[in-house]
């Protein structure tokens, strides 16, 4: 299921080693997650859920779904697309007898089914406080939450303190341009990044870019986060902490953990949360099985890790990332038997459909999908066609022979640390959910915070780029750095995004913008 | 306005205007741009050196002068849309080139099969250039001789 060869990507792999997977030995690369691994294995159960015993595949492969916990080295619910692949590592599906593939007490799902049917258990205890907290307990008890650890690690954590001008929590395009851009005008600056890598969602788009040559149009995703990271090391003033999971912030204060076990506390005048998206799913019948996988989930197996999917795939959603995520399929030897989009057009760039469509892919709009069908794994998919009131029209079911489908419905900004520091939060659909308020330099509603990127709101890497851009030179203008240059730059910036955003697609952003534009002066 | 979208791909009457038969019988070929859509791009305008793409704004939809176009493939070198087509026709035989980013590479003397911008496959051709993958961040060039009269519908190629 490795790919020996892609037309964009060169697969460079670490060295093989041996991973353990409920007692079997698995043969992996360094480099690669866990859950890649053992997906590349043919694993597809990678945990039951609590209730009912289901099978979940992983879906995500980003570190935001929990899909995927397992026990790795005597640690429960650790997530295993976010841990990397490390000789003689121990993996146990954890919460299911004897192990997630073979899960005996998925019968309580047949059982407990009859006597509470799926969801019933909403409106069931809610009629007062007390019964529910009961009910709660029970199901607990019966849905377990994995087996903690007998004993405590015996390792020392180190203990270290930073203090710095800009702190950035998030590597993608957002957070590198806005570290860019405070840096190059003298500011101290940290980007620290969870994943080994910098980049973000860069570092799977194999595909060329839109926008203008300014912004590095033409040139792949992959390629951009190479440009940037370049720029970005090339400031002495500019500090990069990979392997690095901000998981608070407190006032001025920035708490992380690096390598799994030193601690950081990084005392920032200014701090830019970059932290990007979740994918979304969809509610359909058995979308938990294994098989039914976010189109990033798929994006980073495929492009990251070299590791084919599956044979056929169906896709859901024909926005950009659905449709870019076909071709890219197409381009990896897999099948795709065609595109499901529930409105009454495409809606991604008509040119991506395009890219498609010529290669034989159809693209059913109007179209959902009701159901997966599979038992622990997806053996195939039902489309039906919906009609004016979005109703899926009796008769229409068509059914593909698929071994995974892909949700690309959209993203949702990964908001926690937000609320941490109190930003005034607001939910705008336009921009895919709860977003902060913030100015038009993207400073929040509490003094210092800066956002940038999708968690400001689901837009695209070229706007990300812009907007850090602000970001950064916000924060380093108000920290005293740059004088007339940097004011300069930064009215040119508030121009070229407001240029970027001015077509028909931009139309749905900019009214998302609208309500949530803090009117807070800001004197330039 | 065409629904263009609904189906997603382009038919007769949503096509920009064709050039003219001196042009592509010109000794030259000549950039023929299947972008229609309004979308923040704006690569092709900016890589041409002669000033044969229009663009008001990155949102405007390309315009092509079909006589200021010299056939230097600077912009199907760079389109992400992957929307640009170099059309020419020579000795009765039509050419066409197009971005290609699959594998097995293409070579100068290979079959291919022809298809549409639906998808069906409307004949072979046979590959008469083939850019080194290499030598454009692997977006690949091929030109496939064909038919004269498909020039206009052949949007994709795959080996046999
Ligand atoms: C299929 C697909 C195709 C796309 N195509 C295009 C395109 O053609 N053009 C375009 O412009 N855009 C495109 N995009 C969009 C683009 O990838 C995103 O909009 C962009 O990556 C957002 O940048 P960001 O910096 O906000 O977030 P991200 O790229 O998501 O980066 C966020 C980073 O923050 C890190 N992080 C999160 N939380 C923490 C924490 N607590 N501690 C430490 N680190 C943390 C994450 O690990 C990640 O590296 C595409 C997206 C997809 C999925
Ligand atoms: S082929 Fe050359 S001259 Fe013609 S439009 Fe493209 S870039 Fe301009
Ligand atoms: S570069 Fe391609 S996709 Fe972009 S505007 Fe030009 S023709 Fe359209
Ligand atoms: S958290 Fe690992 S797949 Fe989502």
């Amino acid at each position: 299921m490795r790919l020996e060869s892609h037309p964009i990507v060169d697969f460079k792999r670490g060295k093989e080693v041996t991973i353990y997977f409920n007692g079997k030995p698995v043969k992996a690369y360094e480099g690669e997650s866990v859950a890649a691994a053992l997906y590349a294995a043919g694993v597809r159960v990678f945990s039951r859920s609590f209730r009912f015993h289901r099978p979940r595949g992983f879906f995500c492969a980003i570190g935001k779904c929990s899909q995927c916990m397992m026990e790795v080295n005597g640690v429960p619910n650790v997530r295993t697309c976010k841990i990397y692949v490390k000789d003689g590592m121990q993996i146990r599906t954890q919460n299911s007898i004897p192990d997630a593939e073979n899960d005996a007490l998925a019968i309580f799902d047949k059982i407990i089914d009859t006597v509470f049917p799926h969801g019933s258990h909403y409106k069931k205890f809610n009629r007062s406080a007390k019964l529910r907290e009961f009910a709660t307990k029970q199901m607990r008890k019966l849905a377990g939450f994995g087996n903690p650890p007998k004993s405590v690690p015996d390792v020392d954590a180190e203990y270290e303190i930073i203090e710095t001008d800009v702190a950035v929590i998030g590597g993608g395009p957002g957070g590198m341009s806005a570290a860019i851009h405070a840096g190059k005008y003298g500011a101290r600056v940290i980007v620290m990044d969870e994943n080994p890598f910098l980049g973000g969602q860069l570092v799977k788009q194999t595909h060329r870019f839109f926008g203008s040559a300014k912004e590095r149009a033409g040139t792949r995703g992959i390629k951009i986060a190479k440009i940037l990271e370049e720029e970005l090391l090339s400031y002495d003033n500019v500090e990069v902490r990979k392997e690095t999971k901000v998981f608070g912030v407190y006032g001025n204060e920035v708490a992380a953990v690096e390598k799994d076990r030193k601690l950081l506390r990084v005392k920032a005048k200014k701090i830019v949360i970059a932290t990007g998206a979740y994918e979304r799913t969809l509610i359909f019948e058995n979308n938990d099985l294994p098989g039914v996988y976010g189109a990033g989930g798929v994006q980073t197996l495929m492009n990251v890790y070299g590791i084919k999917p599956g044979e056929r795939g169906l896709i859901i959603g024909s926005g950009n990332v659905g449709l870019i995520l076909t071709y890219q399929l197409l381009q990896a030897g897999v099948d795709v038997a065609a595109i499901v989009e529930a409105m009454p057009r495409v809606g991604g760039y008509f040119v991506h459909a395009a890219k498609v469509r010529r290669l034989g892919v159809p693209i059913y709009t109007r179209h959902t999908i009701v159901r997966a069908v599979g038992n622990k794994r997806v053996e195939g998919a039902v489309v039906a066609q919906l009609d004016d009131r979005w109703q899926p029209v009796p008769g229409t079911e068509k059914k593909f022979d698929v071994d995974f489908i892909c949700v690309a419905v959209g993203l949702s900004p990964a908001h926690e640390l937000l609320y941490h520091v109190k930003a005034q939060m607001k939910f705008v659909p336009e921009l895919g959910g709860l977003v902060p308020l913030r100015t038009k330099y993207n400073e929040t509603s509490v003094e210092g915070i800066y956002v940038a990127g999708d968690v400001a709101g689901i837009e695209e890497a070229t706007a990300a780029i812009m907007e850090g851009r602000i970001a950064g030179l916000h924060a380093a203008m108000s920290l005293g750095y740059g004088g007339e240059d940097v004011k300069k730059e930064l009215e040119e910036a508030v121009k070229d995004i407001e240029a970027f955003r001015a077509g028909p697609f931009g139309e749905r952003i900019c009214h998302g913008l609208e309500k949530c534009t803090l009117e807070k002066e800001v004197s330039l | 306005m065409s629904n263009y979208l609904e189906r997603g791909y382009l038919e007769r009457e949503d096509l920009p205007p064709f050039p003219p038969e001196e042009r592509l019988t010109s000794g030259k070929p000549v950039a023929y741009i299947e972008c229609v859509q309004p979308i923040p791009c704006s690569p092709c305008y900016e890589s041409c050196r002669f000033d044969a793409i229009q663009m008001d704004n990155i949102n405007d939809p390309p315009k092509l002068d079909y006589e200021k176009c010299t056939g230097c493939m600077a912009c199907i070198r760079v389109c992400p849309g992957l929307a640009i087509f170099m059309l020419q026709i020579k000795d009765g035989k039509g050419y066409v080139t197009i971005q290609y980013e699959f594998l097995p590479w293409l070579q100068k003397g290979d079959r291919v099969k022809l298809y549409n911008r639906k998808g069906e496959e409307v004949g072979e051709g046979t590959v008469t250039w083939a850019l080194n993958p290499e030598r454009n961040d692997r977006t690949q060039l091929v030109t496939i001789e064909m038919n004269k009269d498909l020039i206009y519908e052949v949007r994709a190629v795959r080996k046999r």
